[in-house]
């Protein structure tokens, strides 16, 4: 076969002495530089066996499933949640009467803190980037008429993850649902809080010990429900590169399994439901690299280097969400534009679960109409491209191939960087991040990378239609969602009842029982349960914490 | 002696309330900090009475905020009525972040010099600050 230094030289270097390269950054958005072309010899003794295998078959490159969409097409998840709580479930309700397959709740901030609505610091903030969610009782009003057997819950929520899992089965235990047949997540990840999102309350240490509680008590209470989904989706919309957040997320994964199994746990007990969520970008190909790299690299560490034995312990299940980042405010409708690649991005890589952003989200959260127009992006995507019929299409195609082994190369270099930080200790990844969160490592390496972006931007060398190019002298008018200022006091209202009529006595003996297991270190779920039963608030059951674990400060740097 | 005019801009970048989003925070101090400028970034989480508070004390010329989580009004209302109760009215008041086109002008009356939104050149930032700055201390008689 003729080379392809051969072609470069006679054919290639002779067209660009006609037409040079356009000047524009020939880089991935980490920074990779691929080729012009790639050929046969760049996957010179590719093991297709070694390296992809068969979909639904270890490593599971192709797929974790055997018949992927062909059989069940990847969950179309909205995240959702703004005001009260009667306003949040009007809006699950129109998107499941949509065609939406489960539901995802957004938080307002003062719940992801762990404040409740009427504390001092949640002024201004209640209800206005998701719903707020004090007690079981704004929990019953948020699924109310919701058939939880029948749906599946995604919640997006950290610190406070054990006391807002445990609402949402106390609800379902009040109805008189089956907690074996409960389906769902909890996002559940504190490290990418540390290293990227910011939503903590105490320091790395016990909130580790909160998750790895869930890890200990889901699989025998709850077997359907996803403890934790690994997150990569924060790190990246902080700025890192595609390479960084699949390096990051992955070690976070690990850094909890070490964590688990510094518990005691057996692998094979608590893996099968640890879950995952990714970021879909701008740049296509690169996107696709790291879906099927992620699940290469996750099915050999969990085999070869921790020793799981149950096929489900390998599997790397993921949510994406398409990038909120790439939105521009400039010009909004093109975004829809950039929402259906990124999600065909998604597909093509391979995801379980996907939400596709509404157009309007760099100006404010979704209205109804722009949210409905992102699910009707999944849904031309599954039933009018064809995307669907084979399983990993880009399978074998030289670049693709070239690029995800790229991808998993310089992630393994980061998480290998990641290690040595924990070097000395027994678990190398668990103490790595650790220490790479208390000295800024991770904050450091994603506030460079988004520096640098932002300077290929302005140099020119990266255009975003609308933004740095092409851009419109008049703004279009668009319609956008405002939140109602009532929300604070109906918040403090519906509160102050629940205050006036729980029982006071059972609410002190829950509190006290979670206090004891928090300091003596036993499981503090059955106590978070038991709290949520009696209607303590969010607030109450942080704030025991709070003076047990103490609260968390990060380093401060540019 | 150096001319009052001369002397670096000082610029206070704070992120008020509970939002975590600090991508664009960083981004703008790093530069505003290459365009050779004093920057003092504030962290996470404080309250308007911790900004206004390390502003006076920074003595700083300009005050942004970063606010992604749509509690804006709330949180310049509160800046601006502190600056003013501490007789800091001259120190310069803008931001960005997820702030909708209507609230700009809500911001404006309320003394916000400029709101930069999603997609600006840090140049711009740049080159307000260099524009208004020096009127502000020439009007303030520094």
């Amino acid at each position: 076969m003729r080379k392809k230094h051969d072609w470069m030289r006679e054919t290639y270097q002779e067209s660009l002495k006609r037409m040079p390269e356009r000047r524009i950054a020939h880089r991935t958005l980490s920074n990779i530089a691929p080729e012009p072309l790639y050929t046969p010899e760049d996957l010179e003794g590719f093991d297709y066996q070694k390296r992809l295998g068969y979909p639904g078959e270890y490593p599971y490159t192709r797929g974790v499933y055997g018949s992927m969409y062909r059989s069940k097409l990847w969950t179309m998840r909205m995240f959702a949640g703004f005001g009260t709580a009667e306003q949040t479930n009007e809006r699950f309700k129109k998107l499941l009467a949509a065609g939406q397959t489960g539901l995802s709740v957004a938080f307002d901030l003062p719940t992801l803190m762990g404040y409740d609505s009427d504390h001092p610091l949640s002024k201004g903030e209640v209800g206005k980037c998701g719903v707020a969610v004090s007690s079981l009782a704004d929990m019953e009003v948020l699924f109310e008429g919701i058939n939880l057997e029948e749906v599946t819950t995604s919640m997006t929520i950290n610190s406070p993850a054990n006391a807002i899992w445990a609402m949402y089965l106390a609800l379902a235990k009040k109805k008189g649902y089956d907690w074996k047949k409960l389906g769902g997540t909890i996002q559940n990840d504190i490290l990418k809080e540390f290293i990227a999102q910011k939503e903590f309350i105490y320091p790395p240490e016990p909130s580790v010990k909160l998750v790895i509680d869930t890890f200990e008590w889901g699989p025998k209470n709850v077997p359907r429900w996803n403890f934790i989904s690994v997150s990569g989706y924060h790190i990246r919309e902080a700025g890192a590169t595609a390479v960084q957040e699949l390096a990051f997320t992955l070690a976070d994964g690990f850094a909890y399994v070490e964590a688990a199994m510094e518990r005691g746990l057996a692998i094979d007990y608590f893996a099968p439901r640890i879950s995952f969520f990714f970021d879909v970008h701008n740049d296509f190909f690169e996107e696709i690299a790291k879906f099927r790299a992620a699940r290469r690299i996750w099915a050999t560490e969990m085999k070869e280097r921790y020793g799981a034995q149950n096929p489900r312990s390998w599997m790397l299940r993921t949510h994406a969400q398409t990038a909120g980042v790439s939105l521009t405010a400039q010009q909004p409708l093109n975004n829809v534009v950039r929402v259906a690649v990124q999600a065909l991005a998604a597909v093509l890589g391979g995801t379980n679960s996907l939400h596709t952003d509404a157009y309007d989200e760099a100006l404010a959260l979704p209205t109804e109409e722009s949210a409905k127009i992102a699910l009707r992006t999944q849904q031309i995507l599954a039933y009018e491209s064809g995307v669907t019929h084979t399983i990993d299409p880009l399978a074998g195609s030289y670049y693709v191939e070239w690029l995800t082994d790229k991808v998993e190369e310089e992630a393994r270099n980061y998480i290998a960087a990641i290690r040595k930080m924990g070097e000395g200790t027994p678990y190398p990844t668990l103490y790595g991040v650790i220490r790479g969160i208390e000295n800024g490592y991770f904050q450091r390496e994603i506030a460079d990378a988004s520096y640098r972006f932002q300077q290929e931007v302005e140099s020119g060398e990266r255009i975003i239609v609308g933004v740095n190019a092409y851009q419109d002298e008049e703004a279009p008018e668009v319609p956008i969602l405002l939140i109602d200022p009532e929300v604070e006091r109906v918040q403090a209202e519906r509160l102050a009842r629940v205050r006036r009529e729980r029982d006071e006595a059972r609410v002190r003996e829950a509190l006290e029982g979670l206090r004891k297991a928090a300091v003596s270190g036993q499981n503090t779920m059955p106590h978070f349960v038991e709290a949520a039963l009696a209607y303590a608030t969010l607030g109450e059951m942080m704030d025991v914490l709070r003076k047990v674990y103490g609260v968390y400060e990060e380093p401060v740097m540019v | 002696m150096m001319d009052a005019m001369d002397r670096k801009i000082r610029v206070l970048i704070a992120k008020p309330g509970l939002d975590g989003h600090d991508r664009g925070a960083k981004v703008v101090a790093r530069a505003l900090r290459d365009a050779g400028m004093e920057v003092i970034y504030t962290g996470l989480r404080q309250t308007p009475e911790m900004i206004v508070s390390a502003a006076l004390q920074e003595d700083v010329d300009a005050i942004g905020l970063s606010i992604l989580s749509g509690a804006h009004m709330h949180y310049f209302k509160e800046v601006k009525r502190l600056l003013d109760e501490q007789g800091a009215s001259d120190i310069l008041l803008f931001g960005g972040g997820i702030i909708p086109d209507e609230d700009v002008p809500k911001l404006k009356e309320i003394g916000v010099a400029a709101v930069f939104g999603p997609g600006t050149l840090t140049q711009d930032i740049v080159e307000f600050l260099r524009r208004e700055v020096p009127r502000r201390r020439a009007r303030a008689g520094l």
